[in-house]
């Protein structure tokens, strides 16, 4: 079902139009209220007046996550605070998160986005859905649970972490619906096979996201669980998930164009691409109020196309994600940078040990583990003073990550060196 | 009174231990008593051996990881009950013990290797109750028919 026939169906000029009137109402918004934004236009020589449209969008300056965590927590907030009803908290690259705000308008944009996706998907209010995603910091849960909420379907918050209550629900509550990451629903799934369960469950609907997913996999979870999954898209920088999402002809993500204005490009020359070229994604926010981004590289690499869609949508559509451009990573849906490790672990002396992270995929559950040599400093011939040391790492990369760490001790000089930066992370998965 | 033991930290893979040995025999360096504590990932094997120091070094060049632990290797006769006296000694006498296995039996004394709490308490209270203990020369060359 179109949720939103106006916005998600206008013709391509009608778009257009929208989206250069609202640019140039966010670009003075965001020049008279966020300094760091006024002082970058001004060292260009640019007045908000000198965007007129969409043509002089590659005027505006590139923002990055270094942006943010530069002006942490609020320095780029173009409303008081009295106004700003919410933050959230991502991942950041090192030690601190990265921030976003909303006003209650901000609110209500990324709430009829979400039941957009959700409606596109053919949930209604007659269906229970379990929001399996993280409530809390993370914009997961809160996301699809206001979505589903505005829909009218019946919302069951689950949040992670407790599997076997989840399927309990799942069959109790005749869920038809559950919104989760698709790793998740696999692991799901297999417990459901194990438990010989899968045909006491009744899902009509998948919303997965907030990592990576191959085509094999999004069959292997219809095949399995009899449903229809769908890919959701987002980053909490631009809204949370919402951004973007696929509909029933799963050939790309529609981007809700009269908030967001994608662009790709080159991320070394910073050049846009040619339509269904691949390079980095990079959003303009032009409705949100509390925290109005320019040109917001997301590291996230894929292709953009503007052609009409056999849904009846008009509203452009990015592909399946090819990979990022940085060195992030996602484990469970949690944004990890490797710097974060790196930084967690200088708190156990001067320099850090030397170490590996392997990430691995478990039986559908990424699993993270770290390999630490064990260097003289760390020696001990009592087996109590090492298991200190493995909880002590674990508890200081439980807390920089907010993922648990299996530590591994190995022998020294096990662990490759390499030449300037080392590659300290092994991914065993294959997500692409 | 003080000996010096080996103490090399081995990953749970297949062969680590025998080239431990290989290295050992190599510089026909005697293994006088041994005992590995094991966990799920990683052994600890704890070593008395007839030259520590060259021990730890020639390890070390091999990539173990590998230090020197002191402990103190007490007498006790060959007898039913003698080890729980000298425990109860040193529960008595607010000592803790780490570990400990036993260094070698020569003749009719054996000599029980312990990782103490507090060294010179232990080495007190022994003394007090008519320990003896062994010397570390005596330890390292316990049994090496190699120098015989």
């Amino acid at each position: 079902m179109i949720w939103n026939e106006t916005k998600e169906c206008m013709s391509r000029d009608e778009i257009h139009n929208m989206q250069g009137a609202r640019l140039r109402k966010t670009v003075s918004h965001a020049y008279h209220n966020v300094e760091f934004y006024r002082k970058k236009m001004q060292a260009l020589g640019l007045e908000p007046g000198d965007i007129k449209g969409l043509e002089d969008l590659n005027k505006l300056p590139f923002t990055t996550k270094q942006d943010l965590r530069d002006n942490y927590p609020f320095g780029l907030f173009a409303v008081p605070q009295s106004q700003v009803v919410r933050v959230h908290a991502s991942s950041g690259t090192t030690g601190k998160a990265t921030v976003v705000g909303y006003t209650r308008r901000d609110i209500e944009i990324w709430q009829e986005c979400v039941t957009r996706v959700l409606a596109m998907t053919g949930i209604g209010v007659h269906d229970n859905i379990q929001v399996a995603y993280g409530y809390g910091l993370f914009t997961g849960g809160l996301g699809l649970h206001y979505g589903a909420e505005n829909l009218g379907a019946t919302v069951i918050p689950m949040s992670t972490g407790n599997t076997k209550r989840l399927i309990t629900m799942m069959e109790d509550f005749k869920a038809t619906a559950i919104a989760c990451t698709p790793s998740y629903l696999l692991h799901i799934a297999e417990t459901l096979e194990e438990e010989g369960k899968l045909d006491k469950v009744n899902l009509k609907v998948a919303i997965c996201g907030a990592e990576p997913w191959t085509e094999n996999m999004r069959k292997e979870i219809e095949g399995k669980l009899n449903l229809r999954a769908y890919d959701i898209y987002g980053l909490s920088e631009i809204l949370g998930p919402g951004v973007a999402a696929d509909c029933d002809a799963h050939k790309g993500l529609h981007v809700y164009e009269d908030h967001f204005i994608p662009e790709i490009i080159n991320p070394d020359t910073l050049e846009p691409c040619k339509d269904g070229e691949v390079g980095e994604l990079v959003f303009t926010t032009i409705t949100k109020e509390a925290l109005p981004l320019f040109r917001y590289r997301t590291k996230d690499l894929t292709s953009i196309t503007y052609d009409p869609c056999e849904c009846g949508r008009t509203l452009a559509r990015i592909s399946r994600f090819k990979g990022r451009s940085d060195d992030m990573l996602i484990i469970r849906g949690v944004n990890v940078f490797p710097s974060q490790v790196e930084a967690a672990l200088l708190e156990i002396g001067e320099t850090s040990p030397h170490y590996i992270l392997i990430v691995d995929r478990i039986n559908n559950l990424d699993v993270l583990e770290i390999q630490v040599e064990v260097e003289e400093r760390f020696f001990s011939d009592e087996i109590k003073s090492l298991e200190r040391l493995t909880k002590k790492i674990s508890n200081l990369l439980q807390a920089a990550l907010g993922l648990a760490v299996k530590v591994k001790l190995v022998e020294p000089k096990t662990i490759a060196r390499s030449q300037g930066k080392a590659s300290r992370v092994i991914d065993r998965r294959k997500l692409i | 009174m003080l000996i010096k033991q080996l103490s090399v930290f081995i990953e749970n893979k297949q062969g680590r231990m025998e080239e431990v040995t290989q290295v050992l025999k190599d510089h026909n360096i005697n293994i006088a008593s041994f005992s590995l504590a094991d966990t799920s990932e990683y052994g600890m094997l704890r070593m008395i051996v007839s030259d520590p120091e060259e021990g730890k070094r020639v390890l070390k060049k091999e990539g173990f990881s590998a230090q020197l632990t002191d402990v103190i290797a007490v007498k006790i006769p060959q007898m039913p009950g003698t080890l729980h006296e000298v425990l109860k000694v040193m529960f008595d006498g607010n000592i803790s013990i780490e570990y400990m296995y036993t260094l070698a039996t020569a003749g009719r004394d054996t000599s029980i290797v312990m990782k103490v709490s507090d060294f010179n308490t232990a080495l007190e209270v022994l003394k007090k109750h008519g320990y003896e203990v062994c010397t570390a020369h005596d330890a390292y060359e316990i049994n090496n028919l190699n120098n015989k």
